[in-house]
């Protein structure tokens, strides 16, 4: 059950898949540059920095309503933004965001989003929607390895599978794209806490791969445990940054987002 | 081996069925009849049309006759005396196809961004503005002819005569209708399978997910309106052909509901389901309307209401009694059967 046993999802790297980008030595694998996001008149992000190496696992941490899920929303291109955003040495304004699955930009959305009337198999196959290549059915099998419960329920519809299962499914989705840079928002909300380590043992699985992890929570202290960089965010600006380790250890984070 | 004989007997055997009705029903029950038949298959191609946009897609589309309207003006345009012209069928078919797939676009790009009740506001109001144009286009210069209708279409066969056996026309046009029906019935099967297909019901279940997946949404909405809509005005053509005449007044918004209950009520996405649903709805009105009055004289020696206005009451009550007992359709497809008996699971444990 343990997300390292099997997890063999990396291997794929050294296969030919649309994934040499032109990125130069150096430069972060994402990065941000005062990023502006407005709702409907409201300012929700307020020109936030940040960056996330190759195979880096960083954390987004805030209370609601502090900007967390608009920032994803918006490098996933799924809202109008303002500011510089770079993915693999490209810029991210110019591309459509059915365009950055292949090339290896995979977003969980917020309240998981499956595709419940389809068949949880059909949902991994939805996951693989832009590839073309014949290994489709063995990356199926790799995630039915890794999440035995999914294979299980192969066959049944996604909303008929409890809160925690379709989340898992949504994270197996978005890796049959092959990700390098995966992007999830709020994978614990509304789980049971024994779901929730599951789903974070499954994270910390995939980041072992190397794939990088944007990860957006309002559970601080388990993000923290989980990342290895985090940004603060309060009310559409980036308050706090530094490493996980310094912000646990932070008086003003204790206080504000660990109940310290 | 086993499998595949048996889908080959059940396909031929649909085969000698189609081949054999006209003959059945056409000695039987007189020619009134077999026209009847004809309007079925109509709308069995109109139903499949509307069924890729509402049933796979789920959008829906309250205008959908506006693309029926114009593939038949196509037809009425460049085969009757309006203009002199008269192309023939299969110049005309594609044709109508091709435009009224554009005009499914021209009713899909501005609505992209909606769904629901809001999109089914739009295309309703596109259904109208279409139906008006064409109620108006006869001045400056008089395309449409206006309310008055085109006249005079070419008809899609005439009555011929073999081996000595007068054939009415109405065979013909039923054997034609049968071979584009199946053609429409086998393109949305494969449709429904292909990638395309599936990337339609992930747009209907979540779009935010769907564009997470890599799905070009705005693309694959607009292929659905094409498609539905080309369809629509395949069925049209053959519509102006049949009746031989074309007014703005056969397009309104009664025949656009019309056909979205056929979708409905036989099985939202499933193809027989539709295929059935169509077949009902154009055969059971007319039914009770030939057998009311005589019934009504039977049981109580005079009519006290006239069958033509309870047909609409009746098939309301239909509606309802459906949608009460069978909500998911007559024959729904196990997609749906499946979300309709986990909701009716859950409405028990909760």
């Amino acid at each position: 059950m343990s997300s390292e046993q099997h997890y063999t999802f990396r291997e794929a790297e050294s296969r030919p898949l649309p994934r040499e980008g032109g990125r130069g030595e150096g430069q972060p694998l994402l990065a941000v540059t005062d990023l502006q996001v407005n709702y409907g008149g409201i300012a929700a992000v307020k020109g936030i920095s940040f960056a996330v190496e190759a195979g880096e696992t960083v954390a987004l941490i805030g209370a609601n309503g502090a900007g967390k899920t608009t920032t994803l929303k918006a490098l996933s291109r799924l809202l109008p933004s303002k500011g510089t955003l770079r993915y693999d040495g490209k810029d991210l304004h110019a591309l459509p965001p059915h365009a950055l699955v292949q090339r290896g930009f995979s977003l969980v959305p917020e309240g998981r989003g499956v595709f419940a009337r389809m068949s949880v198999t059909e949902n991994l196959q939805m996951g693989a929607y832009q590839r073309s290549d014949k290994e489709i059915a063995q990356d199926i099998e790799r995630m039915f390895e890794l999440l035995p419960r999914l294979k299980e329920r192969a066959d049944q519809l996604a909303g008929t599978l409890s809160g925690g299962e379709q989340q898992m499914l949504a994270i197996a989705r978005a890796l049959m794209g092959r990700p390098r840079l995966l992007l999830l928002d709020e994978p614990s909300m509304g789980l049971a806490p024994l779901m929730v380590q599951k789903i974070f043992e499954l994270i910390r699985g995939v980041a072992a791969q190397g794939v990088a992890v944007l990860l957006v929570e309002q559970n601080a202290s388990l993000a923290l445990e989980t990342a290895s960089r985090a940004y603060v965010m309060e009310s559409g600006t980036i308050t706090l940054a530094d490493t996980a380790a310094n912000l646990l250890a932070d008086p003003r984070v204790q206080a504000a987002y660990l109940g310290h | 081996m086993y499998a595949q004989k048996k889908k080959i007997a059940g396909v031929a055997l649909i085969g000698v069925a189609l081949a054999i009705l006209p003959f059945v029903i056409g000695m039987g029950f007189g020619n009134a009849w077999m026209r009847m038949l004809d309007f079925a298959l109509l709308y069995i191609m109109l139903a499949l049309g509307l069924n890729i946009v509402v049933g796979f897609a789920g959008l829906l589309d309250l205008g959908y006759i506006a693309f029926y309207a114009v593939g038949a003006y196509i037809y009425a345009l460049l085969a009757s005396p309006h203009f002199g012209l008269h192309w023939p069928l299969w110049a005309i078919l594609p044709l109508g196809a091709l435009v009224a797939g554009m005009f499914g676009m021209l009713l899909g790009a501005p609505t992209l961004r909606l769904r629901g009740d809001y999109l089914a506001i739009v295309t309703l109001g596109f259904g109208e503005i279409i139906r008006i144009f064409l109620n108006n286009l006869n001045a400056p210069i008089n395309i449409t002819n206006g309310p008055k209708g085109i006249a005079g279409i070419d008809p899609l066969a005439k009555n011929i005569e073999i081996f000595g056996y007068a054939l009415h026309s109405l065979y013909l046009i039923y054997y034609l209708f049968v071979a584009l029906a199946l053609l429409i019935v086998v393109v949305t099967m494969r449709l429904e399978k292909s990638r395309l297909g599936r990337a339609w019901v992930a747009i209907r279940e979540d779009e935010i997910a769907a564009k997470a997946c890599g799905i070009n949404t705005r693309n694959v909405k607009l292929l659905a309106f094409a498609m539905g809509a080309s369809f629509g005005g395949v069925a049209g053509g053959l519509f102006a052909g049949f009746q031989q005449f074309v007014s703005p007044e056969s397009f309104g918004l009664f025949e656009s509901i019309m056909v979205l209950c056929m979708v409905v009520l036989g099985g939202m996405g499933n193809i027989p389901g539709v295929i059935l649903g169509a077949v009902v709805l154009t055969v059971l009105p007319e039914l009770f309307r030939q057998w009311a009055g005589p019934m009504q004289m039977a049981l109580f020696g005079q009519t006290y209401i006239d069958p033509e206005s309870m047909r609409l009451l009746l098939f309301g009550i239909a509606l309802i009694l459906v949608m009460r007992f069978r909500p998911m359709g007559l024959l729904p497809s196990s997609r749906r059967k499946a979300e309709f008996e986990h909701a009716a699971e859950e409405g028990v444990t909760s």
